[in-house]
C-alpha cells in the first residue's frame, strides 16, 4: 500500500515539474512583460527600468533558475497593483474557492450518486426516464445563462437572496446552487451506467441468492464495484471547479480564485496569475493523488 | 398430496426480447425429496438454468415473466409468496453456487466478509457469524483458515474459490442447494475434490442437492435421478441408471452417443520425417517458469494432443509457437528454419502455414464483420494467394468444407450458435491453407454433440489436407478419439509423452493415472465402480 502511494506521488510530481517549466516559458513567449505591462505610451527609458527592476534583461536561464528557486520558496514577489505578496493575495482567493467547490461537489456527490443508483436498479422505469432527462438538461444549460436566470428570479424578482457578494450563508446558495447543476447532470449519468453494469454482475446474483435485501445489495455489493469510473469524473469535475468556477464567481462577485485570476490577467498582475495558477495546479496534483488513494481503498485487486 | 421438499408443477418461463417472446421453459415437472441428488442434464439454450433461477428468484423480470405453473417447497408455492418472506428463502431453506466462482464473489470484499453476511442478513450477530464463518472455511477444506477469511477472492485458486462459495451456501443449512454447473471451470482432478466435498456435505447435513450440467460424467457421479431438458421442454426423466442404459428419447440417445471417449483409438503413424522440431523451449515471465523446458517432433498430417491442467504452460506452448509470446530459449524448426529466430519478414511468410482456433470463437471473431469479410480477411493480408475475383468461389467452398454453406457469407458472427462459429474460426484459419493447425482448447466451450462434430471435421480436413494438428485440451477423452500422439503436461514440464494408446491403455506416470482416474465416465456403473476403487484406496 505505501510503495503504491508512493510510486503515484512520484508520479504527480514530474507532472508538476513539468508544469512549472512550462508556465515559465509560456509566459516569456506571450512577448515582453515590459511592454504588456506598463501603458502603450510608457517611454523606452521607462520600460529599460521596469527590466532591470524585474530582471528581465538577465539571460533566460539565469532568468529560469531565479524563477524556479522562487518557486520553490514560495516567493511570486509583490502583487503589481495590491503592494502585497501575490501569494498572500492568491491564497486568500484560494481558500473561498476551496469551500466553495468543496460544499459544491460534497453535495453533487451523494445526490448524483442516490439519483444514478436508483435510476439504475429500476433501469427503465419511470423514476430512471424522469433523471435522465433532469441529468441531460442539467449537464447542457450553460452556467453563465442559468446564473442569470437564477438572479432575475430569486434576487430581482422574489428578492429572497442576495445578488452578489459574501458575508452571509444566504450569499452561498445561489453560487453553490448553479455550479450543483451541470457536475450533477454529469456524474448521475455516469453512475447509473457505472451501476447498471454492476448490477448485472454475477457476485450481485450470489448476493440475492443468499438474501441479502435490496438496499445492501445496491449501495454495498454494487456501489462499491461501480465506483472506479465514478470517481474518475467526479475528480474531473471538481478539478474544474477549483481551476476557480470564472464565470460563476464573476457573475456572483464572489472573490474566488477564479475571479483573482480573471481581474489580474486584465490588470497584467503577472506575479499573481503566476502564483494563481501554480496553488491550483499544486491543489489539483493534490486531488488527483487522493483520487488514486481511493481507487486503492476501494478496489483491494489495485493495491498489489 | 406427496410430500416432496420441492416440486416444480408446470412450470413456464418466457423472456420479451426485441425479437419477441422466447419461450425457454415450457411446462416442465420434476419433484426433489429430502437427501437426494437430482441432475437437470441439458446443453446450452435448453432451459436448464432457467428454470433453477425460477426457483432462487434471480429472474430478471421483465424480461422475464413466469407464465405459468408452481414451484412448491414443502407445499408452500414459492411464486405466490409476499416479497419479505421470499427473500427470506434465500440462503435460509435454499441455497445456490454457480459455475464461474470468480465471477460470483464480490471482488472487492474478503471472503469472510461475504460468508458473515449469508449469515447476518437472516439476523446471526456479528460475532457468532465470525466464528461460523471461520469453522465453515475449516470444514470446506481451506487451508489456513483464520488468515484466509482476511484475504480476496482473486487471492485463491478456482477450486479453492468454489469451496468458499460452499461454505457460503452451506452457512445457515439449507434444506436444498442448487448447483448449477458447479465444477465445469474446474481441472478434472479439483472437479473430483469439489463433488467429493458436495457428496460428503450432503451426507452431514441430509441437504437435497439440484445440480445442473450438460456433463454425462458429472451426472453420474453424483445423481440419483436425471431429468433431461431440451429446448425449454422435459423429454426424460429417471433414475440415472434406467436413463443412461435405456435411453427412450432420441435426445438423450443423442447425447449419450456424442459422449466422447468411447472410439476406435487411432494406429501409431508411419514415422517420416518431422514437419517441426522443437527443442528444450522455455519461457520464463520475470521470475515465474512457465515452460521449463519442452521438445516434441510433429509429422505432417499427425495430431499431437497437448493435455494438462490449469497452469500447466499448454497454452504458453501455443502461444510462443506462433510468437504471439516471445520464447525465452530453445529451438523449434520449422521445415529446418528455427521460427524462434525468425524476424519480421519471415514470420509474415511463416502464418500462412500456422494458423490458430481458440477457444471461444465469439471473441475471436470480430462481431462487426460478416463471414465473407472475416474468412476473405486473409487474403487481404497475404494478397499473393488468390485473386480477388476468385474470393467468393474459394469462401463458399470453404464454408461447405466446414459444413456451413455458401448462403451464410453475408451473416454476422451473433447469427450463428456457438458450434457454428466455431466452424466459421477454422475456415478462416483453412484460409490461407496451413500446414498446421493450433487448437487451443478450440472445442471445450461448446456442447458435447456440437464437439464431436467439431472433431469429426478437424479429424477429416487433417485426413483429406494432410494438416497436422496440435490439439490443446484439458479434457483427456476428448482427445483419445482423435490424437495420435499426446504430450501430458504438468507445471511447465512434459510428463508423458507416447501414443495414444501407450498413454490412455499404460500411462507409465502417476500424473497421467491421477488425470485418467480422475475423468468421469458417462456410464454410472463404470463411475460407482471407480468410486468404490477411491473409497478402498482412501
Amino acid at each position: 500500500m505505501l510503495s503504491f502511494i508512493r510510486k503515484r506521488a512520484v508520479a504527480s510530481l514530474i507532472s508538476l515539474v513539468g508544469l512549472i517549466v512550462l508556465v515559465f516559458f509560456l509566459s516569456r513567449l506571450t512577448g515582453d512583460p515590459a511592454a504588456l505591462f506598463l501603458p502603450v505610451e510608457a517611454s523606452a527609458e521607462l520600460k529599460q527600468q521596469f527590466r532591470e527592476l524585474h530582471g528581465l534583461n538577465d539571460p533566460l536561464m539565469v532568468q529560469f533558475g531565479n524563477y524556479v528557486g522562487d518557486v520553490v520558496t514560495g516567493d511570486f514577489g509583490e502583487s503589481l497593483r495590491k503592494a502585497r505578496p501575490a501569494l498572500d493575495v492568491v491564497l486568500e482567493a484560494f481558500v473561498w474557492t476551496l469551500w466553495l467547490a468543496a460544499i459544491t461537489m460534497t453535495l453533487v456527490t451523494a445526490a448524483a450518486i442516490l439519483v444514478g443508483s436508483l435510476a439504475a436498479f429500476r433501469a427503465g422505469g419511470f423514476f430512471d426516464r424522469f433523471s435522465s432527462v433532469v441529468s441531460l438538461i442539467g449537464a447542457s444549460v450553460p452556467d453563465f445563462w442559468l446564473a442569470i436566470v437564477a438572479i432575475v428570479i430569486f434576487s430581482v424578482n422574489l428578492a429572497w437572496l442576495p445578488t452578489s457578494g459574501t458575508g452571509s450563508i444566504w450569499h452561498w446558495i445561489l453560487p453553490i446552487s448553479v455550479l450543483f447543476v451541470r457536475p450533477f447532470g454529469i456524474i448521475v449519468q455516469i453512475v447509473r451506467g457505472s451501476m447498471i453494469g454492476a448490477l448485472s454482475s454475477a457476485y450481485v446474483k450470489t448476493a440475492r441468492a443468499k438474501g441479502v435485501k435490496s438496499g445492501p445489495i445496491i449501495f454495498i455489493h454494487a456501489l462499491r464495484n461501480a465506483m472506479l469510473p465514478i470517481i474518475t469524473v467526479i475528480g474531473d469535475q471538481a478539478a474544474s471547479l477549483l481551476n476557480g468556477a470564472v464565470i460563476v464567481e464573476t457573475i456572483f462577485g464572489f472573490p474566488g480564485v477564479g475571479k483573482l485570476m480573471i481581474d489580474s490577467i486584465l490588470q497584467r498582475d503577472f506575479n499573481v496569475v503566476l502564483a494563481a495558477i501554480l496553488v491550483t495546479a499544486l491543489a489539483i496534483f493534490l486531488m488527483n493523488l487522493l483520487i488514486d488513494l481511493a481507487y486503492a481503498l476501494l478496489d483491494p485487486r489495485i493495491r498489489h | 398430496m406427496a410430500d416432496h421438499l420441492l416440486e416444480v408443477r408446470n412450470l413456464s418461463v418466457e423472456f420479451h426480447t426485441a425479437v419477441g417472446v422466447v419461450k425457454a421453459v415450457r411446462d416442465i415437472s420434476y419433484h426433489l425429496d429430502r437427501g437426494e441428488t437430482l441432475a437437470i442434464l441439458g446443453e446450452s439454450g435448453s432451459g436448464k438454468s432457467v428454470s433453477s433461477s425460477a426457483i432462487m428468484n434471480l429472474i430478471d423480470m421483465p424480461p422475464g415473466r413466469i407464465s405459468g405453473g408452481q414451484i412448491l417447497l414443502d407445499g408452500v408455492d414459492l411464486l405466490t409468496m409476499p416479497a419479505q418472506a421470499r427473500r427470506e428463502v434465500n440462503g435460509r431453506r435454499i441455497a445456490m453456487i454457480f459455475q464461474d466462482p470468480l465471477s460470483h464473489l464480490n471482488p472487492v470484499y474478503t471472503v469472510g466478509w461475504q460468508i458473515r453476511e449469508a449469515l447476518t442478513a437472516h439476523g446471526t450477530d456479528g460475532a457468532k457469524a465470525q466464528a461460523e464463518a471461520l469453522r465453515l472455511m475449516g470444514r470446506v477444506g481451506i487451508p489456513d483458515p483464520e488468515r484466509s477469511l482476511d484475504k480476496y477472492p482473486h487471492a485463491f485458486s478456482g477450486g479453492q474459490r468454489q469451496r468458499v462459495m460452499i461454505a457460503m451456501a452451506l452457512a445457515l443449512r439449507p434444506d436444498l442447494l442448487i448447483a448449477d454447473e458447479p465444477t465445469t471451470a474446474l481441472d478434472v482432478t479439483v472437479q473430483a475434490e469439489v463433488l467429493a466435498l458436495l457428496e460428503e456435505l450432503q451426507q452431514e447435513t441430509g441437504m437435497a442437492i439440484l445440480i445442473i450440467t450438460h456433463d454425462l460424467g458429472v451426472v453420474a457421479e453424483v445423481a440419483d435421478r436425471v431429468v433431461v431438458m431440451e429446448k425449454g421442454q422435459l423429454v426424460e426423466s429417471g433414475t440415472v441408471r434406467d436413463v443412461y442404459r435405456n435411453p427412450q428419447h432420441p435426445y438423450t440417445r443423442k447425447l449419450i452417443a456424442a459422449a466422447p471417449g468411447k472410439g476406435e483409438m487411432h494406429a501409431p503413424l508411419p514415422r517420416v520425417e518431422p514437419v517441426l522440431q522443437v527443442r528444450d523451449a522455455r519461457k520464463t515471465y520475470g521470475a515465474f517458469e512457465a515452460l521449463k523446458g519442452v521438445s516434441f517432433d510433429l509429422m505432417p498430417g499427425e495430431t499431437l494432443a497437448v493435455v494438462g491442467e490449469s497452469g500447466s504452460g499448454k497454452s504458453t506452448l501455443a502461444r510462443i509457437l506462433l510468437r504471439l509470446d516471445e520464447p525465452t530459449s530453445g529451438s523449434a524448426l520449422w521445415k529446418g528454419r528455427d521460427l524462434f529466430q525468425m524476424g519480421a519478414a519471415e514470420l509474415y511468410k511463416l502464418r500462412r502455414d500456422l494458423q490458430m482456433v481458440f477457444q471461444d470463437p465469439t471473441q475471436s471473431l470480430n462481431p462487426r464483420m460478416t463471414v465473407y469479410q472475416l474468412v476473405s480477411e486473409a487474403w487481404v493480408i497475404h494478397p499473393d494467394i488468390l485473386p480477388r475475383a476468385k474470393w467468393r468461389a474459394r469462401v463458399a467452398e470453404l464454408l461447405v468444407q466446414v459444413g456451413l454453406g455458401p448462403e451464410h457469407m453475408g451473416r454476422y458472427p451473433h447469427q450463428f450458435s456457438g458450434g457454428q462459429r466455431q466452424r466459421i474460426a477454422i475456415a478462416r484459419a483453412l484460409a490461407l491453407e496451413p500446414k498446421l493447425i493450433i487448437c487451443d482448447e478450440a472445442v471445450s466451450a461448446l456442447d458435447v454433440s456440437v464437439q464431436a462434430q467439431v472433431i469429426a471435421l478437424l479429424d477429416n480436413l487433417r485426413k483429406t489436407m494432410g494438416i497436422a494438428f496440435i490439439f490443446i485440451a484439458h479434457d483427456l477423452p476428448v482427445v483419445r478419439d482423435f490424437a495420435d500422439h499426446v504430450m501430458v503436461m504438468q507445471n511447465g514440464k512434459v510428463v508423458e509423452l507416447g501414443t495414444v494408446r501407450e498413454v490412455f491403455d499404460t500411462p507409465r506416470e502417476a500424473y497421467t493415472q491421477a488425470l485418467l482416474a480422475a475423468g468421469l465416465n458417462p456410464d454410472p456403473d463404470v463411475q460407482a465402480a471407480h468410486r468404490a476403487a477411491r473409497l478402498q484406496r482412501a
